[in-house]
């Protein structure tokens, strides 16, 4: 996979909320599959369907344990996908945030607010 | 100043980059913020770059056209033209970059929903192919590579719990 692939991967895995809170759930330490299984109204099968998606986008890998084959998570890849749209968003608040002072600039102020209370 | 929320970054689909913030204003203000020029020389534009140029026409059909001045005396120039327009609640443009103005232009739609006057701003890119739409986000992330950023763990483990 080149690098707009496998990030293609990573957002298609990152888009449900499901395949979230499990990453969630593993960025606490590994887990198995029943123990990820657990907290939501989901079957097993279910479940190993959304791990082998997060697994394809190199978002999680299986420990060495052969019989609890816990599932844990891939901060490389973690960090590439966070990195991405992390600084998209950044080029983008920087804005937003002084257009927040701006709109409270403009906003109409019936009453004057006083700083002390008497 | 109450905390607005913070910005929503997202890609949809193949060519899509969704953006939703959230402001302490009734639309009406940030329709106008959105749209008039010396508004818009108040407040667009990365750390470290100001508009400087800023000339809108705004009506379909009409052109709009910024250019930025930023670090080290660089320039970024930005051009497109106004498809849709729906005073105070939608307005869907086009959006090009000189540096790539060969590539294609991005369609921009910009919807506008206040509730209890806060205004909801979601921004809709859809660029003209996914190799565009990855370049565009891969060079918002070198502008804004110089802040450091929370781990993605964080961030799904903020999710979780709220």
């Amino acid at each position: 996979m080149n690098r707009s692939d496998r990030l293609d991967a990573t957002f298609t895995a990152l888009a449900d909320p499901t395949r979230r809170a499990i990453l969630a759930r593993l960025a606490l330490g590994e887990a198995s599959v029943n123990d990820l299984a657990r907290p939501f109204e989901m079957s097993q099968p279910a479940i190993s369907k959304h791990l082998k998606v997060l697994e394809r986008a190199g978002l999680i890998s299986i420990g060495q344990d052969a019989q609890r084959r816990p599932r844990r998570i891939e901060a490389k890849a973690l960090e590439e996908a966070s990195s991405w749209l992390e600084g998209y968003r950044k080029f983008w608040e920087a804005s937003y945030e002084r257009l927040d002072a701006l709109l409270d600039e403009l906003k109409p102020r019936p009453k004057p607010r006083r700083r002390t209370k008497r | 100043m109450k905390n607005t929320g913070t910005l929503k970054v997202e890609t949809r689909g193949d060519r899509e980059i969704v953006m939703t913030r959230v402001f302490d204003a009734p639309r009406e203000l940030v329709f106008r913020a959105l749209t008039t020029p010396e508004l818009l020389k108040r407040w667009f534009g990365p750390h470290g770059w100001t508009l400087t140029e800023c000339e809108v026409d705004l009506r379909v059909g009409g052109a709009w056209r910024f250019v930025s001045k930023g670090p080290g005396g660089r320039t970024m120039g930005m051009r497109g033209v106004y498809r849709e327009i729906v005073p105070t609640e939608r307005i869907v443009y086009t959006e090009s970059f000189d540096d790539w103005a060969e590539q294609g232009s991005a369609l921009i739609t910009t919807t506008l929903v206040e509730r209890d006057g806060r205004t909801t701003l979601t921004c809709v890119s859809l660029a003209p192919s996914r190799e565009i739409r990855d370049a565009v986000i891969q060079s918002g992330m070198e502008h804004g590579a110089a802040e450091t950023y929370d781990r993605l763990a964080d961030m799904l483990a903020g999710k979780a719990a709220s």
